[in-house]
């Protein structure tokens, strides 16, 4: 039996392994020294872990009595996570490096991490939901601080340690209150247990506060303020970290524990959710008008696009959780992408965050300027590109699930949330002559910004089958 | 009343006014005092409960370590607890407010008690039959749970790393012991000799 199990689990052990091998050849040859190869190394295992888990994977098992799910949701997930990450890294290495910050824990505590995240996407249980949360946030909390001279930084990682360590309460007292009340941590014993209409009244409070300490991780309002401060604080290539792979294991947990353990009760949870959607688009496209660091923005800009994801799994339908695993994939995509360009962003060798020095970049890069363009025009949501196309599903989703008010709400706020997309445009394009950008001789963040153009641009053909898959994961999960 | 009811009221009321006096005591020293006190209390409660190894653990991990590590931190840092506590009176209502809010909706969910059909059964059904429970807790933490055990592993590493990565500093003015350097001097090239003429000096 263990051997089916643990055969079951190899791509996260094949992970953890790695990380904990690296670790100590690392310590006994050369520490930071060789940060450089592990970072290439972990990236390249990252990516072909996806392949692996894309390629063998079939049917639904579980493993460990029901702890561990392997179905086709959980899959989807873990590729989305195991590319951005690996992407991820691979773009952050040359700005570390020259600044001086590349150490050689960094892969290995984000390798760390995304063992955690691939057992959050798996969880069948309230226990191991648990673990896979606190292993990704742990690691984390210690990446928001590496740059440990630095008082942003520190501040980040402090920030994101205590509210992070609250909403962990919060999430483990509603765990307490249902595991009290259903008798049982098993997914599948909870959703017996709440199934038969009348669910317990404790079980349901268990549930919103499992839900608040999962809206924590997804920064749904009003669960939101640590966002910002993190993502302006923490190092770029870590901010571009923090705004893919965990909000999508995020999102992926709050599907599986809101389909696999209450599906019963549906009618109970998508209200709340429907709430924090709404807030949630309307504070992100508000808030983010006032800014003037693209980091910051960048944060409110994933506030927002929380929302419309968490629209899709309001609907409490197989198309709904279809429509919120073609979102998100889509929103990674657009962040690898965006962040690829905050990253090539310097002046004198140190890096700018500040939108007014995008003035008349067009002039400068034309070529990194049009495809900038082109993924705040996605991210947006403007017609012909894919990121509408995301929109598109979850307000359809919404729509046919009887929640059409959330659904205007939705192109409301998407309408108002173009404005600070659009004023970075105009910036490019129209803006005063000033002090401007050097033209940076980073390649990689470069090339991931131009495919990551090209996939908004050409996806519009068929979204690259995405649908497809989505949907078939979706039909995993709900049942 | 038997003795078992006894011992619980006695040991429930410890609890609660050690818990009380950790709260309310001017000096932190007392504090950690009876927060040792309220811990062994629920020791005793465990006991109680048939669960001796909880007990212990609570005796050895809290009393043993943590709480002797606060009565430490208490001692040697000097905190001014009374800053500390300054904003009390300003934050009291509305904390009073969040809290008579919070016990009323739990009030409502215990009004509604009822617990799912079967959820005592599940709950019991966990425990291996046949065995005392400190060697039923082995066989469900290296068994049953062997994932969880391995991922809570994986946590402390996580944390190991931080504590490393955010706090170590190889500073080089600092002299550092090197053991094989010093395994292999050579006592003859080490030290010289001299003899030294009475008042003359070298």
């Amino acid at each position: 039996m263990i051997q089916a199990d643990l055969t079951l689990i190899l791509p996260e052990l094949v992970l953890a392994l790695f990380a904990m091998a690296a670790l100590i050849f690392a310590v006994y040859a050369g520490k930071d020294k060789l940060a450089a190869p592990i970072l290439w190394l972990t990236a390249g295992l990252m990516a072909v872990l996806a392949a692996w888990i894309g390629i063998t994977g079939e049917g639904s098992r579980t493993a460990f009595g029901g702890m561990f799910i392997d179905d086709g949701f959980a899959r989807f997930a873990k590729i989305t996570i195991l590319l951005s990450a690996g992407a991820v890294l691979v773009m952050g290495q040359e700005f570390m490096a020259r600044r001086d910050m590349l150490r050689f824990e960094y892969p290995i505590l984000v390798a760390l991490s995304a063992v955690g995240m691939m057992m959050m996407v798996s969880a069948g249980d309230l226990m191991a939901l648990y673990m896979g949360l606190e292993l990704q946030s742990l690691a984390l909390y210690v990446v928001a601080a590496m740059r440990r001279d630095s008082v942003r930084s520190t501040e980040a990682g402090l920030k994101y340690f205590v509210l992070g360590a609250l909403s962990s309460g919060l999430l483990l007292y509603g765990a307490s209150l249902v595991y009290g009340y259903a008798g049982t941590t098993l997914f599948t014993g909870i959703i017996a247990a709440a199934g038969e209409g009348q669910a317990p009244i404790g079980l349901l409070l268990g549930l919103i506060f499992v839900m608040s300490g999962l809206a924590f991780k997804v920064s749904a309002v009003p669960f939101h303020m640590w966002t910002p401060d993190v993502y302006e604080g923490s190092p770029t290539p870590v901010t571009a970290f923090f705004a893919t792979a965990p909000k999508m294991a995020a999102m992926g947990l709050f599907a599986r524990v809101l389909h696999d353990a209450f599906g019963g009760v549906s009618a109970d949870w998508s209200q709340v959710l429907a709430l924090l959607s709404l807030l949630s688009m309307f504070l992100g496209a508000v808030a983010a008008i006032g800014q003037t660091n693209i980091k910051r923005l960048m944060a409110y800009s994933s506030i927002a696009h929380m929302g419309y994801a968490l629209m899709g799994l309001a609907a409490g339908t197989a198309f709904g959780v279809q429509a919120m695993l073609v979102y998100m994939a889509i929103y990674v995509t657009m962040n690898v992408g965006t962040f690829g360009f905050i990253l090539t962003m310097e002046r004198d060798g140190q890096p700018v965050t500040d939108i007014s020095a995008l003035n008349q970049y067009a002039t400068r890069a034309p070529g990194k300027a049009l495809a900038m363009l082109i993924l705040l025009f996605s991210l947006a949501g403007v017609p012909p590109l894919v990121g509408f196309f995301g929109k598109l599903y979850v307000l359809r989703a919404a729509y046919e699930a009887g929640l059409a008010w959330l659904a205007v709400a939705g192109v409301i706020a998407s309408v108002i949330g173009a404005f600070y997309y659009l004023r970075i445009v105009y910036f490019m394009y129209f803006g005063e002559e000033g002090e401007g950008l050097d033209r940076s001789r980073a390649s990689v963040p470069a090339g991931f910004l131009m495919a990551s153009a090209a996939v908004m641009l050409f996806g519009v053909v068929n979204l690259f089958g995405i649908e497809g898959l989505a949907q078939a994961a979706a039909a995993a999960l709900v049942n | 009343m038997t003795v078992a009811s006894l011992a619980f009221y006695l040991f429930a009321t410890a609890a609660i006014i050690g818990g009380f006096f950790t709260v309310v005591s001017r000096n932190p020293v007392h504090s950690v005092l009876f927060l040792i006190l309220s811990f062994l209390s629920a020791a005793g409660l465990f006991v109680l409960l048939g669960a001796e190894f909880l007990a212990m653990l609570l005796l050895i991990v809290y009393v043993g370590a943590v709480a002797v590590l606060f009565l430490f931190v208490v001692m040697m840092l000097d905190v001014d607890f009374a800053e500390l506590k300054a904003g009390m009176a300003q934050y009291l209502p509305i904390a009073l407010a969040i809290g008579v809010v919070l016990l009323m909706q739990l009030g409502i969910a215990f009004g509604d008690w009822h617990v799912a059909e079967g959820a005592e059964a599940a709950r019991a059904a966990v425990a291996p039959e046949g065995v005392e429970n400190t060697a039923a807790l082995g066989l469900l933490l290296y068994d049953k749970y062997f994932l969880l055990f391995q991922l809570a592993g994986l946590i402390l590493l996580v944390a190991m790393i931080g504590a490393i990565v955010l706090t170590l500093r190889h500073r080089d003015y600092v002299k550092r012991q090197d053991v094989l350097q010093q395994m292999w001097r050579d006592p003859a090239k080490a030290m010289e000799l001299k003899d030294v003429k009475p008042g003359q000096g070298l």
